[in-house]
């Protein structure tokens, strides 16, 4: 496998196409001129506000209105009976169950959608919300996954007929059980770890919102909208709301931020669009914080119980049981076939004799997602249960945790390799990514530092990890959501002056398509990527495809328009040869250019060629005109990007405060489209990762009530938590992806979390014999654990 | 009620809520759109304008309390097609991705310089670490408040 160190300087030896080329849109952006959803104003615009739940899980015995529409400012109050007769009161999730759209039977968790006020301005739909009286019948709640599966445990889901418990699907398995059993059996050491992954939330600066726009007289309905895949979007309204799809256009402006938030259809989406509908005029609902924090789409929540085992000083075999808590509607964003996601892909980076893997699904009292988080379908969870496990199974060897990694990698020549759970890794060096993050870290002067702190009753922790994630869903013989393809298209047209419109499916939060697919048409054509316009985020402007989470932007759409530059390119070739009176295949190419094989001087630029495309000069026979393309990309298979991590902390023995000190990343994403991009991406994914280790968490008392409801409760790292991140690359191409490109976006979030609590068991199990911490390892459990006490409860 | 107040450098007076605040002030009666809101309860930053050159968070401030102060946004950096040496460095830096917390940054770090010129990077990291930014891990933020910090003292300089 070729591997390349650093790719050329980009600014000095390639002007054109790959490199560190500076963002287009920070132009609007550091003006304070970008257009997110609440900066739009449209005429005649009226405001929408829900009221929620304050109860997790209570039956609704009645709903006055009557106050809330006596209000001047009020024009409209909606309540589930109103959508009933729209056929609006439930509609589909994103995994095949359903949602209340407004509650009408019961509500289900705290912060549930129970009316949705419509009101000329903001202040007014507030106001009312306070008028509308609603009397509940409290229930017992419950919001422990385990506890809701105890027989005595109150029925959430009584909508559902058939169903008499609070399983949320069948137990979903992978691996090979028995093989597993034996490779235990077999075993040297055996360690075993109970760990929760626990409910956080992407929590993006920007809330969730719409404005929804009906014209009556023709049918058309315009949808604002922030969100990470406009065209799925448009599916699913289509099927929800009845309305005839082509008659829908969802625009995408600018988004502030989306980690997987901005994913799915909430209920005060369809609430706006019924709105409208009913009303006539445009209706805007933005969300608050609170209500983005407790109603929209959260992650994680995962319960792992996982086994390792090791025969001569080699990681052989892995066992995880693990229950997923989906909150009281099952919105998990994750392909049809993987009910569990991809958390089977929790044999990580190793060559394992055997693996098992069971999952179960519950509903909870708490609200409904289980959505992303910068992870790729519950590789998170799998990556943290697999690089926690590692480093028990380190602890009992009595290993050092990175030769234990070294000895078990899968190696370099094993690849493409297939893992006992059923992946298909394309690629990768494992070892020589673990080499250069050591070097980096300097780790055995950090081991001495260690020691000498250690016998002074310092703690320093040293937590390394090693992650493999697959991104890039997917291959349509697997992967679909809703029944539609994981795929995405693009259209290219290079206009007559040289100058082209690439139009993508992917949806941009922040991650700079803009640029970076601009980048691709002008490493394949030729041209300066400021002659490239990236359009994306409106319906009507580009083609169909399920946008941007899951890291599949470059592994997908940047596929899509690696491909369709080169249609274009083989188009060119064809109007090249007829314009040097040659034949297509004495022709060859150079970076912007077809040109004479044998006679280099003989040739035609790209936007000469594109010129003569749409002139009334000679074409080549049966050429329809024109210099364009369109593809729709179905990539073979996932990209496996990995790399390693280490994280060094300082734990004060007096508060159990932990403070990341350093912070090593070497990513090997296979080749970097832009690699100033790519830096950004783990950065923010890194801070990420720090906070979900440390600090963020989204908790429930046991009647239901979230605990985290605002940023003063949920804890975002700020400028003083992340330190200095110190990065480093190798390079791997993908062998299947066009580019050799593989995704990045969500590596660093998967791979730290591990690799910080790894740092603080480094530094408390020896002297105090703490063997886990759950996250978020805060000071109130770090210092309990120190004293040997239980975790205080979630 | 009344109220008169100074914003951008122009004098600005109307009616208003007494209970209005004055981030919705800002964008929704003044139309400026750069100055975000992201939390409600004044931990994120995305509001901050600056206040007779104190950054305030604009969520937290009510329009009625801005009578006779001076309010600067987001959109008073640049100056006639001149970009403020802090945007500058937003972008050289690469310093933001989904752009949204950027006015609240880029206001904080205006005041910032204003009152200490050349700061170590410690010191940006405390004076923005009342502003969450969910993109970039801030280290090119600090980054780029360093690249404005000496393109700023060397214009000085050359003064």
């Amino acid at each position: 496998m070729a591997v390349v160190e650093n790719l050329p300087s980009p600014s000095t030896e390639r002007p054109i196409g790959f490199g560190r080329l500076k963002r287009k849109e920070d132009a609007r952006f550091i003006r304070g001129k970008g257009t997110y959803l609440d900066d739009i104003e449209l005429p005649g615009m009226v405001h929408g506000a829900v009221l929620r739940s304050p109860y997790a899980h209570a039956r609704i015995v009645s709903i006055d209105t009557s106050a809330a529409l006596a209000h001047p400012n009020v024009a409209a109050v909606v309540t589930a009976k109103d959508l009933e007769t729209l056929g609006l009161a439930w509609m589909p999730t994103i995994s095949y169950d359903t949602q209340a759209v407004l509650a009408g039977d019961k509500v289900r968790f705290q912060g549930q959608e129970v009316a949705f006020v419509i009101a000329t301005d903001e202040y007014s739909a507030n106001d009312a919300l306070a008028l509308i009286d609603v009397e509940y019948d409290p229930l017992p709640a419950v919001v422990n996954a385990r506890k809701a599966l105890d027989a005595d445990a109150p029925l959430i889901r009584d909508d559902k007929s058939g169903q008499a418990d609070n399983l949320a699907s069948p137990t979903w398995e992978a691996g090979d059980e028995r093989a597993t059993e034996r490779a235990f059996a077999e075993a040297d050491h055996v360690v075993s770890r109970d760990m929760i992954y626990p409910r956080c939330h992407p929590a993006p600066l920007e809330t969730c919102g719409i404005i929804a726009d009906f014209n009556p007289e023709t049918g058309q309905l315009d949808i604002y909208n922030g969100n990470q895949a406009p065209h799925a979007h448009r599916t699913v309204y289509a099927h929800v709301a009845g309305l005839a799809e082509h008659m829908i256009r969802i625009r995408c402006q600018d988004i502030g931020g989306g980690f997987g938030n901005k994913v799915p259809v909430y209920p005060g989406y369809v609430c706006a669009i019924a709105g409208s509908i009913v009303a006539g005029v445009p209706v805007k609902w933005v969300e608050n914080r609170s209500e983005n924090l407790m109603s929209t789409g959260f992650a994680r929540d995962y319960i792992m119980r996982g086994e390792m085992c090791s025969k001569d000083g080699k990681i052989t075999g892995l066992r995880v049981d693990a229950i997923a808590d989906h909150g009281a509607f099952d919105s998990t964003a994750q392909p049809t076939k993987f009910p569990a996601g991809f958390f089977h892909i929790v044999c990580g980076s190793y060559d394992l004799q055997a693996s098992h893997v069971k999952v179960k699904a519950v509903y909870s009292n708490k609200a409904p997602g289980g959505v992303a988080y910068r992870c790729s379908f519950r590789v998170t969870e799998a990556v943290y249960l697999v690089e926690r496990m590692v480093d028990a199974l380190a602890l009992e060897m009595k290993a050092d945790p990175i030769d234990l990694r070294m000895r078990s990698f899968i190696a370099a020549e094993q690849f493409p390799y297939e893992t006992t759970t059923g992946w298909t890794y394309d690629s990768g060096e494992y070892a020589k990514t673990m080499d250069v993050a050591k070097k980096i870290a300097g780790y055995d002067d950090l081991r001495r530092e260690q020691a000498e702190k250690r016998a002074r009753g310092e703690l320093m922790g040293i937590g390394v990890s090693f992650f493999t994630e697959g991104v890039g869903a997917g291959p349509r013989k697997h992967m679909d959501i809703l029944g539609l393809a994981m795929n995405d298209g693009a259209d290219l047209r290079v206009h007559p002056s040289g100058k082209a419109v690439v139009s993508i499916s992917a949806q941009t939060q922040g991650q700079g398509h803009e640029t970076t697919f601009a980048q691709i048409v002008a490493e394949e054509l030729g041209i300066p990527p400021e002659d490239v316009e990236v359009r994306h985020g409106d319906t009507d402007k580009s083609p169909y495809g399920l946008g941007t989470y899951g890291s599949r932007s470059t592994p997908v759409s940047g596929g899509a328009v690696a491909v369709v530059s080169r249609k274009v390119r083989d188009k060119a070739r064809m109007i090249a040869a007829t314009m040097l009176e040659t034949r297509p295949e004495d022709l060859a190419w150079e970076k912007g250019r077809w040109y004479v094989k044998g006679d280099p001087e003989k040739g035609a630029m790209i936007e000469d060629i594109a010129a003569r495309a749409y002139s009334g000069e000679p074409m080549p026979a049966d050429f329809e005109g024109g210099l364009d393309a369109q593809v729709i990309y179905d990539p073979p298979n996932l990209t496996y990007p990995y790399g390693a991590y280490i994280a060094v902390v300082d734990i004060d023995p007096d508060t159990g405060h932990v403070k990341v000190r350093r912070f090593i990343a070497v990513d090997d994403c296979g080749v970097r489209i832009n690699p100033m991009v790519v830096d950004g991406q783990i950065h923010g994914g890194l801070a990420e990762g720090v906070g979900i280790a440390l600090m963020e968490l989204i908790s429930f008392d046991e009647e239901g009530n979230c605990l985290n409801s605002s940023f003063m409760d949920y804890l975002i790292p700020t400028a003083l938590e992340c330190p200095d991140f110190e990065l480093g690359e190798t390079v791997t191409p993908c062998p299947h992806h066009p580019l050799g490109a593989k995704g990045v976006g969500e590596s660093p979030t998967v791979g730290s979390p591990p690799a910080i609590v790894n740092a603080v068991i480094d530094a408390l199990y020896e002297p105090h014999g703490v063997e886990h911490i759950d996250m978020p390892c805060t000071p109130a459990r770090v210092w309990a654990a120190m004293q040997g006490r239980p975790e205080p409860p979630q | 009620m009344d109220i008169s107040t100074t914003v951008n450098g122009e004098q600005v007076s109307g009616e208003v809520e007494p209970r209005q605040l004055l981030v919705h002030f800002i964008r929704e009666t003044l139309g400026l759109k750069g100055t975000h809101w992201g939390c409600d309860t004044s931990n994120c930053g995305a509001c901050v304008v600056l206040m007779d050159g104190r950054p305030v968070k604009s969520c937290t401030v009510l329009t009625a309390m801005c009578e006779g102060h001076e309010i600067r946004t987001v959109e008073s950096l640049e100056v006639d097609g001149e970009l403020d040496p802090l945007q500058q460095g937003f972008h050289e830096r690469h310093a933001l991705q989904c752009g949204f917390c950027t006015p609240g940054m880029l206001m904080t770090a205006r005041a910032l310089l204003d009152e200490n010129p050349d700061p170590t990077d410690q010191e940006i990291r405390t004076a923005i670490s009342g502003a969450i930014c969910r993109c970039t891990g801030y280290q090119n933020i600090v980054s780029a408040v360093r690249w404005a910090a000496e393109h700023e003292s060397a214009t000085k300089q050359e003064i």
